[in-house]
């Protein structure tokens, strides 16, 4: 219940500044369209009716009609929620491969602590959509490659902040304390540890949230992410983009949704991070 | 090291099998196998690779059959031209925005900024890329729509590099604005600063030569960094606006499975891009000597 009260207090502190609560809201919107995607809809967003192809806004189809004659609406929704699978997925799996080889390196001898710190350099030191693009030749485009490519790239950026706040907390006295206690090192780890470094962590998370969607959506966008004729963001600006002198509606619409969406996830994240600690990720703005 | 492991990863599965599709016999497809020298074991392979790199050698096309680096070299220049475009543009924007952000602090055109930069960070390059697109080339008819010129005019190729500039531009001037604007606020309150405000030197002069000078080398690292994301950005805008240059490349060849012109061209961006960041870590060291001695413990918490 601590973390509940916690997590309220942390977000009316994040609706204090204007562009935190743009962005909560929009956040909050993004979210309800993906978790209640299939009520939300107003049609089944792979139904065809090629007689309606790009039929205006109109009482039956809200935002018009793509060029198969499908709902754009329901395809934007269902869109929103490829688009938070895709981004929360990969940053899970970022987290949990960071904080452990953060935590590790941040334990191991200098020797292989030096290691695993280059694989980070070597990591983050690829251009993420080259590689994508790069790892998608070789395997072919489907959702989870981008999620393993995009989470694979985001690994050092948690492990290098993981590691630095673990070597800030080695020497903390109440570590000290529990050593001295005689407490084993899983404990130590789990119990003291990790608490202490996921809060940086999650924030960095909710940042990447709106590269990830990039990425996913400039990837669907060459064609080489989702698979038809599943709806993304990016498969929909690419649909719209190549029958842009038949109508502009649908590319107009679906970027208007990208665009606002990783806006929002930035304010969201900004804001979270001024309300929680001004010092971490500023680079990354 | 960085390319060794670029490289590891590189090498491909089976092009063979997918370039020669489904109905491939199985003796065509082992032709194909020891034509292209698959059959070899890896280490051999990376090691002909690596060899012929070292020659200038990058390979065939399997598609067309010219060399692989001379279709490089033919589009490279386009995209090193719409990265420099953009590069130049957004820093001869966004560093004096940034700095007026700084010296005129809580005005109205400090928040405005503060805004816009955020939604052009945010908002990725090929959203920005398609509504340019439709604004000026489609709707007011401003500007050529697509491609370069192939006559070799120099006036229309300026003109059609307009937009993609802008588009990739954009991000990058709310960054660096942002940017110069902490780090010049930082500097601004530092004590030689006040030392020169007190021996009497034009605000103009401190703000420009001494402050700006410092409040320089965040935006110097992050330049760096970022190429790799301009250039991911390039690859979308390419295609966006229809342009030649080395994402197109990319993209192509992927879609055709032309398994060495990806390799040789994601090779070269690779390469680009270590030149790049070594050339930034070079460059802040002959900007602020201070950064030799005290770099390696002032970045741990980054």
């Amino acid at each position: 219940m601590r973390g509940l009260a916690l997590v309220v207090a942390t977000l009316r502190q994040v609706c204090g500044s204007l562009t935190g609560a743009v962005g909560l809201a929009i956040v909050a919107m993004v979210l309800a369209c993906a978790v209640f995607a299939p009520w939300l809809a107003t049609h089944d967003p792979d139904a065809l009716d090629v007689l309606n192809r790009f039929s205006a806004p109109s009482g039956a189809h809200w935002l018009g009609t793509d060029q198969l004659g499908r709902d754009l609406y329901s395809r934007m929704v269902h869109g929103a929620a490829v688009a938070m699978q895709v981004a929360l997925s990969s940053i899970a799996i970022a987290l949990t491969l960071g904080m452990t080889l953060g935590i590790l390196a941040a334990y191991l001898p200098a020797r292989s602590e030096r290691f695993v710190l280059i694989v980070f350099d070597v990591i983050a030191s690829f251009p993420s959509l080259v590689l994508a693009l790069a790892v998608v030749a070789v395997f072919g485009p489907s959702t989870l490659i981008v999620v393993i490519v995009v989470a694979v790239t985001l690994v050092p950026h948690f492990g290098r902040v993981a590691r630095s706040q673990v070597l800030t907390l080695k020497s903390a006295p109440f570590l000290e304390a529990e050593r001295i206690l005689g407490a084993s090192w899983p404990r130590v780890v789990f119990y003291h540890v990790m608490p202490n470094i996921l809060g940086p962590l999650v924030i960095l998370a909710s940042m990447d949230i709106p590269v990830v969607i990039t990425i996913e959506a400039g990837l669907s966008f060459l064609g080489l992410g989702v698979r038809p004729p599943l709806a993304s963001w990016g498969s929909l600006i690419q649909d719209g983009y190549q029958y842009l002198s038949e109508s502009w509606v649908p590319v107009v619409v679906s970027s208007v949704a990208l665009g606002v969406a990783t806006l929002g996830f930035t304010l969201f994240g900004e804001a979270l991070r001024d309300a929680v600690d001004p010092r971490i990720g500023r680079e990354h703005g | 090291m960085v390319l060794l492991f670029a490289l590891t990863s590189l090498v491909p599965g089976d092009p063979a099998a997918i370039l020669l599709g489904p109905q491939a016999t199985p003796e065509y497809s082992q032709r194909m196998i020891n034509e292209m020298g698959l059959n070899q074991p890896i280490h051999i392979r990376l090691w002909r690779f690596f060899s012929n790199v070292l020659q200038g050698n990058l390979g065939i096309d399997i598609v067309s059959g010219k060399p692989v680096l001379k279709m490089i070299l033919e589009v490279m220049p386009y995209t090193i031209a719409l990265t420099f475009a953009a590069i130049v543009l957004a820093v001869l924007t966004g560093v004096p925005l940034g700095v007026y952000a700084a010296t005129h602090r809580g005005s109205v055109l400090d928040n405005v900024l503060a805004f816009i930069s955020v939604a052009f960070i945010a908002v990725p390059s090929f959203v920005i890329a398609i509504f340019l697109l439709l604004i000026f080339a489609i709707w007011l008819d401003w500007l050529p729509v697509l491609g370069t010129s192939r006559s070799g005019d120099w006036l229309d190729e300026l003109r059609r590099m307009i937009l993609p500039t802008v588009a990739l531009a954009l991000g990058w001037i709310g960054f660096i604005a942002r940017l110069v604007r902490t780090s010049m606020l930082e500097v601004m309150g530092e004590n030689y600063i006040r030392t020169s405000r007190a021996y009497g030197l034009s605000e103009g002069l401190i703000t420009y030569k001494y402050a700006l000078k410092n409040a320089c080398i965040p935006t110097i690292t992050i330049l760096g960094l970022g190429i790799g994301r301009l250039l991911g950005g390039a690859v979308l805008i390419e295609i966006v606006f229809a342009r030649p240059g080395l994402g197109r490349l990319i993209y192509s060849a992927i879609s055709e499975r032309n398994y060495p012109v990806v390799q040789g061209a994601v090779l070269v961006v690779v390469v680009i891009f270590v030149v790049v960041n070594l050339l930034v870590d070079l460059s802040y060291s002959a900007i602020d000597p201070r950064i030799r001695h005290a770099g390696a413990t002032g970045r741990a918490g980054a």
